[in-house]
């Protein structure tokens, strides 16, 4: 009887390894061709209000939202992408105009822009943002900050060309 | 006997107390304020409601203790409308996501299964006399019911971050757990259910 050359436990041990890489998404074929656009998370267009003006800060500003923005595939930078931003805060609700505002991004593909302290509001202090311009998918985000005491948030965008 | 009336009163009162003294609530509207309040009512609600069934509050035996959860049924049905009503007009897309279990946040599918567990046990309380069930049967029908109420606005409370102070909080959804618990230890509502239920099954 031959001894085969893979001891049977290392080979369970690679199987189960293999098996959670790719089951866990750590290798998927989308990410072996390059960087995977981000989706829209849950709730991330409510309240929203197309065509929100860029601004230099929302309202008093005090909070800082920032982010970056890549190209699918490539992870290439984009410059000039307008992210619009809106939340419950110190200042208006969710739904309110002038909680809505819009930035766009520098050569290094990464915008920011003050606006006034998030408040909790459904349960969660979160911010919402949204790619909304047509030349790649639209793409709407929901971040939640880790405490209601944090004076910043940021949400990275991952754009598929449209 | 003083003292399990001071502990319940004393808790509810703090909940309300610290949840009026909230932060946020400068920053929400008076229907929002409204609908918050109306969470928390609904909760005091929901801690005293076992001991009435059981007669286990002090001064309600059993007789009056029965008519009373009724009535404070009846009004725990209020508060929850006035609380799902008052968070639609504040922001209706979220409260939809949350009626039809599209809501990121966790909390929203166990406080809609509470609504629909509640709605389950009035009924069947409302419609008990046509129901013609065995008095075994409707009685673990409606704490089973019950008990999806209690378990899921416990854990839908506690994951909110909102007016409620966390310390009067817990609190109040510990006494709730304790209170539905000594309830079910002592009515013992499996009792001659699965005979009841054959019975009724030849009937």
């Amino acid at each position: 009887m031959s001894q085969s050359p893979m001891p049977r436990r290392r080979f369970m041990a690679a199987g189960a390894a293999a098996f959670l890489a790719t089951g866990t998404g750590l290798i998927s074929p989308v990410r072996a061709q390059g960087l995977a656009p981000t989706t829209s998370m849950r709730g991330g267009a409510n309240n929203y209000r197309p065509g929100a003006l860029i601004v230099d800060r929302i309202g008093e500003g005090g909070f800082m939202m920032s982010g970056t923005v890549r190209r699918a595939g490539d992870g290439v930078p984009l410059e000039g992408i307008r992210i619009q931003i809106w939340a419950h805060t110190t200042e208006g609700r969710e739904s309110d105009a002038r909680s809505h505002g819009a930035t766009l991004t520098n050569a290094d593909g990464m915008f920011q822009l003050e606006m006034p302290q998030i408040v909790p509001t459904f349960g969660q202090p979160h911010g919402h943002l949204a790619y909304d311009s047509g030349d790649f998918e639209t793409v709407f985000l929901r971040p939640v900050m880790s405490s209601a005491r944090d004076t910043s948030l940021s949400a990275h965008f991952v754009l598929q060309p449209a | 006997m003083i003292l399990i009336w001071c502990a319940i009163a004393g808790v509810i009162g703090a909940s309300l107390v610290v949840a009026a003294g909230s932060e946020y609530l400068p920053y929400r509207t008076p229907v929002y304020v409204a609908a918050g309040f109306a969470g928390v009512v609904a909760l005091a609600l929901l801690l005293v409601q076992p001991l009435l069934a059981a007669g286990l509050l002090p001064g309600f035996p059993m007789q009056a203790g029965r008519r009373i959860h009724r009535w404070t049924g009846v009004a725990l049905m209020l508060a929850v409308a006035v609380h799902v009503v008052g968070l639609w007009i504040t922001s209706p897309p979220d409260m939809v996501d949350a009626l039809t279990f599209a809501a990121p946040t966790a909390f929203s599918a166990f406080g809609v299964v509470a609504m629909w567990a509640l709605i389950a046990a009035a009924l069947l309380a409302g419609i008990r006399k046509k129901l013609r069930l065995r008095p075994q049967v409707w009685r673990l029908a409606h704490t089973m019911a019950a008990s999806v109420v209690v378990v899921g606005s416990v854990v839908h409370a506690i994951l909110i971050e909102g007016t409620m102070g966390s310390v009067s909080k817990t609190l109040m959804c510990g006494l709730t757990i304790g209170a539905w618990a000594l309830t079910v230890g002592r009515l013992k509502p499996w009792t001659g259910a699965w005979r009841g239920w054959r019975r009724q099954a030849q009937e």
